[in-house]
């Protein structure tokens, strides 16, 4: 774990919401390295989601660099980002987002299509468990089963890092512990750089680092000892 | 109070929100109601226009024109029971010299009392003094004629009347309800400057015609209550040793039919048109309230917690809609009332009244407006019912997730070779189907109103290129002033320049089947015609043999009669015989009921000899003035038809409308495609926003977004514009079945390969302009709500 995936410095966020200020990141400087699995902890309105929005390249800093390798994400050339989302980015959001009319299988073709050295979508659906149910459309899984969905199709293109926007917060505790495992798995047997955002502390004990955001600003880091497999947590 | 001004304000504020699907719909339903207020307010007013000139200036119900009767016949009409009022006149054909102009001009003259006094078909007089007793030579001019000419009391015109030159001094300038519409003989569209109407004193035209004492035409009205059909065999019968031509009655009078021909063109449009736009929009408004509905259901919820009733839930989203079909409705009358003055003002040009003017009828308006409310209405109720009749719970929750399942393209296995993205199109329109048609309908409609307003300058352009180009070769063609022996064609033979003349029997007749009977001119053509040959629509040569009739289809559907079938002719001329005659053929002909015989069957029907009452000539182009001149100077010629001046007429008149109609039916077209691909374009960019924008956020590039959100519709559209073609021929022979396949007209169904390019290219270029407008909306696209956001 030497070599720095992401490098932010100083990253400042405000936007307006009607007619208020609002300050979503007040300087923030943050390394993510190679293949480590981050949890970014935080409380609602803490900056975690404007700050992973930042490293996936949905959003650009309003002072502040960040560099993925070598590429400035801060340059807001739109086509840019676009390009950098689709080569090395796996997404994992809150409410799955399957297209509804695409199969499991479809909805993970959707992305290897357009990825340079993607794995095949059954590979990917059976990384995840779900080998046997790669032809059902979204409103015929539970939902577990639809984020495990949206985990293969975020890992499938072989992504360079995954990032998860509170992956279980729409999951009871069974079902977010098994989609935690499938992450786990991901992080471990493809060696992809993970970010998990959520509120839920347990969760952080999974990870090699823990990184706490409130206000703004980073409030501390915690590297694990040892981690804690998902499938022990318990919330 | 309060709280119901607030929904008022949720109405004012959803209208804005959604501005460019309410402009859209509007704008679709304004074009409808436009297209309704015109047509109904013009008929309205041409209808209104035609009573009061009619019943103020006595235009008679029953005409018959004779060879000459004394005028003791017309007491003996006036016996004839129903009949009311009668005026004996002298009606004759004349051929004019105009200053200022080469070739000779029509006119017909008609004799009117020596006095002012009240008459049938009385005179309105525009400018200028009526007739002086005494006063020799002075005539009243038609206002056509005198408009084309600049006439002008005081100036005066060179007519040949019964063998002699006369002059004609002009004193009035007049209008008849006898002439609304004013077509000189072989014309097919009015031309003032080459067709007149002039009405001279009656004992002065008596004197210069031989006719004191006698008179050779009779109008009549009809008493309330009489049956015409009675009156006119009764009249038949004392005319007929006079040489009477067959008493008709308005049905038959040209002018008369020609404007009930318009009203019923006019009918047409108020039907057609209206439906197409009306219901376009009826289906715009159920897509956008069936989705504003969608997206308000805990809006709705809460409104229905806090109290509110289903009526007055049902009612806001009743007021929406309301307030788009006043919008439409505002916007439709404004550009029907102008658009009502472009053809009152055109129509000014044809027919001809004392005043007609264009004025807005509140009954038209009153009704557009409901029609459109009944569109709106029957396009939104059960969606807007269903959303009022909600349980607050369940609005509460959101709409049940989108179940998708294989399609039948998918089941045959053919999904294989489908991109996702491909199939995500193919299911979205498989889920919706009903929606898909309709979106690919309205699509379509766009289509074939195009090809619907293109086509008649198609089928005109077919029939004056088919007659005028193929079948008639003739440069002139002449009437002599009575049935004259062959000899006469040596005479136009040695007329400057003539290279070829072929003779014209002409004779006006009954035909009769059983009891039904028309008044047509059985046309005598020499055998092997090479300068006006006898041919159907589509130019093929129909041969006239030695023996029997060549009927006009249209006459034969009227007479009930087909090839075989033998027909009773009954001669409106001298000694009146009557004879039997078989159909030997029939004609698919563009215009008029004619039946057509060989010249010496004819002849041999008439129990005549050689006797012909007309010919066609063709001449030297060189020596055209001369030739016009000689004919002038001719005393047996009453008629004269220059062919080029008809074509060029044509092209002079209606090429120039046709032209605006094609525009007008382009705007028309391209706010459908408007209409139709925007809403569906923003409906889908609103209920597939998330989808997109999750893509997007997956790495798919805007372009490829755009392609997934449009592609859907680039599909139906390309699916719609051959259908719309289709539509458009089958709306277009429709439209020929309901009002161009008249007794005077007969359309035939021509669309040009141009046309369906040009509809294909107008819709294809409204889509596409509109498909980008949309797409731009792409842009806003929030990415990062999109991950924080339930569906």
């Amino acid at each position: 774990m030497t070599q720095a995936v992401f490098r932010a410095r100083r990253l400042t966020k405000r936007y307006r919401m009607g007619d208020v200020e609002v300050h979503a990141l007040r300087g923030v400087d943050l390394d993510l390295y190679a293949g480590e699995f981050v949890v970014l902890l935080g409380a609602s309105g803490s900056g975690k989601s404007t700050l992973l929005n930042i490293l996936g390249g949905l959003d650009t800093p309003t002072e502040g660099s960040v560099f993925y390798g070598t590429d400035d994400l801060t340059c807001g050339d739109e086509r840019r980002l676009t390009r950098y989302r689709r080569e090395h980015v796996g997404f994992v959001f809150q409410f799955y987002n399957l297209i509804p009319s695409l199969t499991a299988r479809e909805n993970v073709a959707l992305v290897t299509e357009i990825a340079r050295a993607p794995m095949p979508p059954e590979e990917a659906l059976g990384l995840v468990g779900l080998a046997d149910r790669m032809d059902r459309f979204p409103s015929q899984l539970s939902g577990g089963e639809q984020q495990r969905v949206a985990i293969a199709r975020a890992v499938a293109k072989r992504p360079d890092v995954l990032l998860c926007d509170e992956p279980t917060g729409a999951l009871d505790v069974t079902t977010g512990v098994l989609v935690l495992e499938v992450i786990e798995k991901v992080n471990r047997e493809l060696g992809t750089t993970t970010a998990v955002i959520t509120h839920n502390a347990v969760i952080a004990d999974m990870a090699d680092r823990v990184i706490s955001l409130r206000d703004g600003r980073i409030a501390g880091v915690k590297v694990n000892a040892t981690k804690v497999p998902a499938r022990e947590l318990k919330w | 109070m309060v709280s119901a001004s607030a929904l008022n304000r949720k109405v004012l504020r959803d209208l804005r929100g959604q501005w460019g699907q309410v402009a859209a719909i509007a704008l679709v339903l304004g074009c409808g109601v436009a297209a309704f207020v015109m047509a109904a307010n013009t008929i309205g007013a041409l209808r209104r226009t035609q009573q009061e000139y009619y019943d103020r200036y006595r235009f008679a119900h029953a005409f018959a024109h004779l060879k000459r009767a004394p005028e003791s016949l017309v007491g003996r009409v006036a016996a004839i029971p129903g009949v009311s009022q009668v005026q004996a006149r002298i009606v004759v054909p004349a051929t004019l010299d105009v200053p200022g102009m080469v070739e000779p001009a029509s006119a017909r003259l008609i004799s009117v009392p020596d006095r002012p006094a009240p008459m049938l078909n009385g005179l309105f007089l525009r400018t200028g003094r009526y007739l002086e007793v005494g006063n020799r030579g002075e005539v009243l001019v038609s206002e056509g004629f005198a408009r084309a000419h600049r006439l002008e009391p005081g100036d005066s015109v060179t007519a040949i009347l019964n063998g002699r030159k006369h002059r004609l001094r002009v004193v009035g300038v007049a209008l008849s309800p006898e002439y609304v519409y004013q077509l000189g003989p072989g014309q097919i569209l009015p031309d003032d400057r080459r067709f007149g109407v002039f009405w001279m004193g009656h004992t002065d035209m008596a004197g210069v015609f031989d006719l004191k004492g006698a008179f050779n035409d009779l109008t009549l009205t009809l008493a309330p209550g009489a049956s015409e059909p009675e009156v006119l065999r009764q009249l038949d019968d004392l005319t007929a040793r006079y040489g009477g031509q067959g008493a008709y009655g308005r049905r038959d009078q040209q002018s008369h039919q020609f404007l009930e021909n318009e009203l019923n063109e006019l009918r047409g449009t108020a039907l057609v048109a209206p439906s197409i736009f009306l219901g376009v929009a009826a289906f715009l408004l159920n897509v956008v309230i069936g989705r504003t509905v969608g997206t308000q259901r805990e809006q709705i919820a809460a409104l229905k917690a806090f109290g509110y009733t289903r009526w007055e839930i049902a009612r806001h989203y009743l007021k929406f809609v309301g307030a788009i079909v006043l919008v439409g409705a505002v916007l439709g009358v404004s550009a029907g009332a102008w658009l009502g003055r472009e053809v009152t003002a055109l129509y000014t040009a044809f027919f001809r009244f004392p005043v007609f003017d264009f004025a807005l009828d509140p009954l038209v308006v009153v009704l557009a407006v409901g029609i459109s409310v009944a569109a709106a209405v029957l396009g939104t109720l059960t969606t807007v019912l269903r959303a009022a009749a909600l349980p607050p719970a369940e609005a509460m929750k959101p709409e049940a997730p989108v179940a998708h399942s294989r399609t039948l393209l998918e089941r045959l296995g053919l999904y294989r070779f489908l991109s996702p993205a491909v199939r995500m199109m193919v299911r979205q329109m498989g889920r919706r189907k009903v929606k898909t048609v309709l979106t690919a309908v309205g699509i379509a409609l766009a289509v074939a109103v195009v090809v619907l307003g293109s086509f008649p300058k198609n089928a005109i352009d077919h029939v004056m290129e088919t007659q005028f180009g193929v079948a008639q070769r003739q440069d002139v063609s002449v009437s002599f002033v009575e049935p004259t022996a062959h000899g006469a064609l040596h005479e136009l033979e040695h007329l400057p320049g003539v290279t070829r003349v072929e003779p014209v029997r002409s004779v006006a007749v009954r035909l009769r089947s059983g009891n039904r009977s028309r008044r047509v001119a059985l046309t005598g053509v020499p055998a092997a015609a090479a300068l006006v040959r006898v041919m159907d629509v589509r130019a093929r040569p129909v041969p006239v043999p030695a023996d029997g009739l060549v009927l006009s289809a249209k006459l034969a559907e009227i007479l009930g009669v087909r090839p075989g079938d033998a027909l009773t002719v009954e001669v409106l001329e001298e000694g009146r015989p009557v004879r039997v005659a078989g159909v030997s053929g029939l004609l698919d002909d563009f215009s008029g009921t004619t039946a057509y015989m060989d010249l010496a069957a004819v002849n041999r029907l008439m129990r005549e000899g050689d006797v012909i009452t007309g010919a066609h000539l063709r001449a030297d182009p060189a020596r055209r003035a001369e030739l016009y001149a000689a004919v002038k100077n001719t005393p047996r010629i009453s008629g004269v038809n220059i062919k080029r001046d008809v074509v060029d007429s044509y092209h002079k008149t209606i090429g120039e409308n046709v032209l605006k109609m094609r525009l007008f039916n382009v705007f028309f077209a391209a706010v459908i495609a408007f209409g139709v691909v925007y809403n569906s374009g923003r409906i889908a960019l609103a209920e597939r926003g998330r989808e997109l924008a999750t893509l997007r956020v997956l790495g798919f590039t805007r372009g490829e977004v755009a392609g997934i959100l449009l592609g859907e519709l680039a599909v139906l559209t390309l699916i719609a514009v051959p259908v719309g073609l289709a539509l458009g021929y089958g709306l277009a022979y429709a439209l020929i079945r309901i009002a161009f396949d008249t007794e005077l007209f007969r359309l035939p169904l021509v669309v040009s390969s141009a046309t369906y390019g040009f509809a294909a290219a107008v819709t294809l270029a409204s889509a596409l302009l509109t498909a980008w407008v949309v797409g731009r909306r792409l842009t806003e696209l929030d990415m990062v709500a999109v991950l924080k956001s339930r569906e």
